[in-house]
């Protein structure tokens, strides 16, 4: 692999030994996937954020490498933590669990982070330009980054990811490498897709199919129906349950993606996916539940768009069941100026920041049936909160919110 | 003696008896992180120790989280002495360096038998047989 002389310095010490480990692991890394050399990324989004993740031991290793002088050189920013940091008490998340989060977000903060946690830093003004190359650990963002705004990363873990916020580059491999992006898999769609809910469970399937591969979807045909009309929002919820299901990085949709026109854009050996019914797909992340206790929405984080259609529906009414929209603070802050939080709140809901149901330590909360419209969320909780899934629209979702039970009486939710 | 040549991820020197997995291992949720014990249920290993072992397995697996989990190995000195891969990937290779555990990869690990003496030194990995009755 070829390294510049400043990379070599980096690598022998000289910059001290943060920068050192930061460029151990990069280096690593490249020469394990066949990097040819290194690349500047614009920005980072560092994974391993919530305590119920890293532990004791991850706060120590974090300190350690923020003591040893570990500094952030590009706009770097956080996942999800553990909990909201402003207002856990009231979420009724413990105590001793708040404030060791507070004390990895210190060390995150020592290194110079933007200490900003959200899964969707593209909806909060970070958002990538064509083939910008970044070093970005949330999968559905990493996903999102890649196929919709056609930025370069891989799915980095959260200690590489932060090694390339300190050594400002990360090794040309994987996804960086235009011939990595071909598509392995062509998907072709034979039935309804309809709701962005669809669309979630329609990204389990194939994120199941195709594993760590690079699934192209065909329009046309009734690949979508002919009726829908894609919205960002639905390929975001397609981008986080591949992503969740699989180890999908980088899918294309034929004639809506920036690169699915490219010549020679899908693999001469590309494999086909055909899914007839996303009945499966349904049955295997929703039960037939009918009492709610705990309603999600916002996985990823809810955009203001959202939190606008959800203060609406909620206005005059009183939710029975706890309700948690997710989102990121400064996505917050706007529906605050908006009137809509306080909308949200007067019929009894939480809008919840820096965090989310995937990393929060929902154990704790004393709920046991929840619904949501996302098939990430629903793929997630059972095995990580214990929790069982009713998967529906939004709108049946806050109906079930208001009612404490499940009244949809829709098929396939 | 057997000298294996390899390649280094994690550059460094140790020793220890060689625990040999056919099977590759994941560290989230397959390793218990308090006692080094492989709890993964089914894996050829399951119920033995990885604490000062030269821990020789084919490629990591799993979820991105277990780099910490040898962190947390480490920190509690139950980590394995080194490591040593037919072919490494991102989550043991960063879990190595961010522990400072000697590791390399690229070896021909059907050389190496459980409770083999292995010593492992930068790119080599130097094997001694030990006999049923302890001899050399």
């Amino acid at each position: 692999m070829r390294l510049k002389r400043e990379e070599r310095h980096m690598l022998a010490g000289k910059e001290g030994p943060a920068v050192q480990k930061a460029m151990e692991i990069i280096v690593a890394l490249g020469r394990i996937y066949g990097a040819a050399d290194l690349v500047a990324v614009e920005s980072v989004q560092v994974a391993g954020v919530s305590y119920k993740n890293l532990g004791d031991a991850g706060l120590q290793f974090l300190r350690e490498w923020a003591e040893q002088g570990a500094r952030v050189r590009v706009p770097t920013l956080l996942n999800p933590a553990g909990v909201d940091l402003e207002n856990w008490r009231a979420l009724g998340l413990p105590e001793e669990f708040a404030l060791r989060q507070k004390d990895v977000i210190d060390a995150y903060a020592q290194m110079g982070i933007t200490t900003t946690c959200s899964c969707t830093p593209y909806l909060i003004g970070n958002v990538p330009r064509m083939g910008d190359h970044l070093a970005w650990s949330e999968s559905s963002a990493v996903a999102f980054a890649n196929s919709v705004l056609g930025a370069r990363t891989n799915r980095e873990g959260g200690p590489s990811a932060l090694a390339a916020a300190i050594c400002g580059r990360t090794a040309r491999y994987g996804l960086h490498v235009p011939e990595d992006r071909r598509a392995t898999h062509v998907v072709r769609v034979d039935c309804a897709v309809r709701m962005e809910v669809d669309f979630g469970v329609l990204g389990y399937m194939v994120g199941k199919r195709v594993g760590s591969g690079v699934p192209y979807f065909r329009a046309g045909g009734s690949a979508w129906n002919g009726e829908t009309v894609l919205a960002a929002l639905h390929l975001r919820s397609l981008a986080a349950a591949m992503a969740a299901s699989g180890a999908v990085g980088l899918f294309h949709v034929q004639g809506m993606t920036p690169e699915s026109e490219l010549d020679g854009i899908i693999r001469p050996d590309a494999e086909e996916v055909v899914i007839a019914s996303l009945r499966e797909g349904y049955e295997r992340l929703s039960a037939p539940l009918k009492r709610i206790d705990f309603v999600s929405i916002g996985c990823p984080h809810a955009s203001l768009e959202e939190l606008s259609e959800i203060a609406r529906y909620l206005t005059g009414r009183r939710v029975r069941a706890k309700l948690w929209i997710t989102t990121a603070r400064e996505t917050r802050k706007r529906a605050e100026a908006a009137g809509w939080v306080q909308r949200i709140e007067n019929a009894g809901g939480y809008v919840v920041s820096d965090t989310c149901l995937v990393v929060a330590p929902m154990e704790t909360l004393g709920v046991k049936t929840m619904a949501t419209n996302s098939a990430k969320a629903a793929f997630y909780a059972p095995s990580h909160s214990g929790l069982q899934v009713r998967l529906g629209t939004m709108a049946e979702c806050l109906e079930a919110a208001v009612q404490g039970q499940w009244t949809s009486r829709r098929r396939g939710a | 003696m057997i000298r294996l040549r390899g390649r280094v991820i994690k550059e460094g020197k140790a020793y220890g008896n060689a625990l040999v997995s056919p099977e590759p291992i994941g560290f989230l949720g397959g390793v218990d992180p308090e006692t080094g014990i492989i709890v993964e249920p089914g894996h050829p290993l399951n119920g033995q120790s990885v604490a000062g072992k030269v821990l020789v397995f084919p490629t990591g697996k799993g979820s991105t989280v277990g780099s910490y989990v040898l962190y947390r190995l480490a920190f509690k000195g139950l980590a394995p002495a080194a490591l040593v891969n037919a072919s490494s990937e991102a989550i043991v290779a960063v879990g190595a360096i961010i522990s400072n555990i000697p590791m390399v990869d690229q070896v021909d690990i059907m050389q190496i038998q459980t409770g083999d003496e292995v010593t492992v030194d930068g790119e080599w990995v130097m094997v001694q047989r030990v006999a049923r009755n302890g001899r050399r």
